[in-house]
């Protein structure tokens, strides 16, 4: 629907960076007070131009010690992605290419438990985790992000290798290759950037996931979700500082989700919308 | 009663149920094994835990006084007014966030197929609020937004000689409303406008050369094409937003009152703050119904919609 008349088209473009800018708002003014002194970032009226300052992420790190938290955020999502590949890559490989009756039932079901409200279980998995010695444990994290990412890792790896046509790995066959060497040498390496997506997807939704991590860890395994919600009872001026928290903790996700924005359209959808 | 609602819903299908005739079927099945059952001790045991607890009056604080009570804590629950708010309360945020998210995303999903200077990065700013860690969108929001004396809106709505609005005390329910959408609005809009590139430009050029007028075209041409994916994504944002909590977690903890207490709020003020494991479990059963019968619409919506 491009539209020939140019004055249509600047203010089409106008309407749509103003839409953009809005969006983006809340994000780039966190990133600026982050650089502000406390007193400056609650000025009324609010500073535009101000000299910038480190001081922020200097007192948080001093405070809560960041690197404990983003390496917890690191280990526990990659971990769990990891674990979530292993499990899902076999079951999506024989539901692609040997479906039986039971296969799209079983998807279905798959993705039904991700329907399970966590609240639902979270008093039981409280007290499985109290009495395994798995609370606020990275192992424990690690455990129930595989499980909740499970359902989707399976669903979109599923989609993925469906686009794989049939004949490439029949051909192959023919040619004598067993089922590792067809798997290894041909599925795989077609297959990788769907992976790769969904890896990509496994580990945004871990990083930010906030319910198991606030109610299972409470120092040793807490991500920067957690670091960020001891942010959330203020005593006195803080907004800097939260800021400069804010920003170190969303950053590293940012900048991966900027990037990979393209394949994780195809991998949240399951390959439905492309 | 729970657990066959459970059973209904999720039809858990039996791995050792699949067709063993081929030689080939086996490798099959030994290799969906680990996941299915993965889901299945990850969905039934805690399930089973619920279930036995909730029939038992157990408070954390006082784990010697733990008896079977039978069915005292469902009726507790049940006719604790709480519940049936925190319930509405869920489906309002859910019906809304969805309306909006969906309704916007589209427009803007329209908006941002345009050729305009700058779109590539326009989007990449668009679609940012998603990938932001729920704590933290609500955390910028309570305090450098909706903050009543410091909060950006406060300082603008005052500068136009309006007074400020006290966004938490006020409109707890629209606050958090408005800040879910913020994060999801650009999840709906990256969906639909990868689904709205994918539209056949010749279709529409053809409808246009009939004389359709715009207005026309977004509705039978461009709207039809947007079903599948508007689809997705209702499904997708349902399965969060059943269960949003981080958000209520770090601005309002539910109130004032109960103004912001959803379902999964509930349950964990139940759980964690009064320790009471059998009223909790219980709320939990009721809401691992609640979410089935949601799901039950749901995954036979997308049943439908995708083809596997």
């Amino acid at each position: 629907m491009a539209t020939s008349n140019k004055s249509n088209q600047w203010l089409i473009g106008l309407l749509a960076w103003a839409v953009a800018f809005i969006l983006f708002f809340p994000i780039l003014w966190m990133f600026v007070t982050s650089f502000k002194t406390e007193v400056a970032a609650v000025a009324t009226p609010p500073q535009l131009f101000f000299t910038p300052t480190l001081e922020n992420y200097i007192d948080v790190q001093a405070r809560a010690s960041y690197f404990n938290y983003a390496w917890n955020s690191v280990i526990v999502s990659v971990g769990a992605t990891v674990f979530a590949l292993l499990l899902a890559v076999p079951a999506a490989y024989a539901m692609a290419f040997f479906p039986s009756k039971r296969t799209k039932g079983t998807l279905l079901w798959m993705l039904s438990t991700k329907m399970l409200p966590p609240v639902g279980v979270l008093v039981p998995i409280y007290i499985l985790g109290r009495d395994t010695g798995l609370l606020d444990t990275r192992i424990g994290l690690i455990i129930i992000y595989t499980l909740i990412n499970l359902p989707i890792v399976v669903w979109m790896i599923y989609s993925f290798f469906k686009e794989v046509p049939k004949e490439i790995l029949e051909a192959d066959r023919m040619d004598g290759a067993t089922t590792y060497q067809e798997v290894v040498h041909v599925l795989l390496p077609l297959a990788l950037p769907g992976i790769a997506s969904t890896a990509l997807l496994s580990i945004i939704l871990s990083w930010n996931e906030a319910f198991w991590s606030l109610n299972l860890t409470t120092f040793d395994a807490a991500p920067l979700t957690a670091f960020i919600a001891s942010f959330s009872s203020p005593q006195g001026l803080f907004w800097a500082k939260l800021s400069a928290a804010s920003t170190m903790a969303i950053a590293p996700i940012l900048i991966f989700g900027w990037i990979s924005q393209k394949q994780l359209v195809r991998g949240l959808t399951f390959g439905a919308v492309k | 009663m729970t657990s066959s609602v459970v059973t209904t819903a999720q039809d858990p299908p039996p791995p050792a149920a699949q067709t063993t005739s081929s030689p080939q079927k086996v490798p099959a099945l030994a290799l969906v094994a680990p996941s299915v059952i993965a889901l299945l001790l990850w969905m039934i045991v805690p399930l089973a835990m619920a279930i036995w607890f909730a029939f038992q009056r157990y408070n954390l604080l006082l784990p010697d006084n733990r008896a079977f009570t039978g069915i005292a804590n469902f009726t507790y629950i049940l006719t604790d007014p709480a519940l049936w708010v925190s319930i509405g309360i869920t489906l309002v945020l859910v019906a809304s966030v969805l309306v909006i998210t969906i309704g916007l995303g589209t427009l803007l999903a329209v908006l941002f197929n345009q050729e305009f200077p700058g779109r590539g990065i326009a989007r990449v700013l668009a679609i940012s609020p998603f990938f932001v860690m729920p704590t933290v969108s609500a955390l910028i929001w309570k305090n450098m937004l909706m903050h009543p004396v410091n909060g950006l809106l406060a300082q603008m709505t005052r500068g136009l000689g309006l007074g400020a609005v006290d966004w938490f005390a006020d409109f707890p329910l629209i606050s958090i409303i408005i800040i879910v959408s913020w994060e999801w609005l650009p999840f709906a809009l990256l969906i639909l406008l990868t689904a709205i590139q994918s539209l056949d430009t010749d279709q529409i050029e053809a409808a246009r050369m009939d004389g359709a007028k715009p207005l026309a075209l977004f509705r039978f041409v461009v709207l039809p094409h947007l079903s599948r994916a508007i689809a997705v994504v209702a499904m997708i944002e349902t399965i969060f937003f059943l269960t949003i909590f981080a958000e209520i977690f770090v601005t309002t903890g539910g109130g004032p009152g109960l103004a912001t207490t959803n379902l999964a709020y509930y349950i964990y003020l139940k759980a964690l703050l009064e320790f009471d494991v059998g009223g909790a479990s219980a709320g939990g059963l009721i809401a691992v119904v609640l979410a089935n019968i949601v799901a039950l619409f749901l995954v036979r919506s997308v049943a439908k919609n995708l083809d596997t």
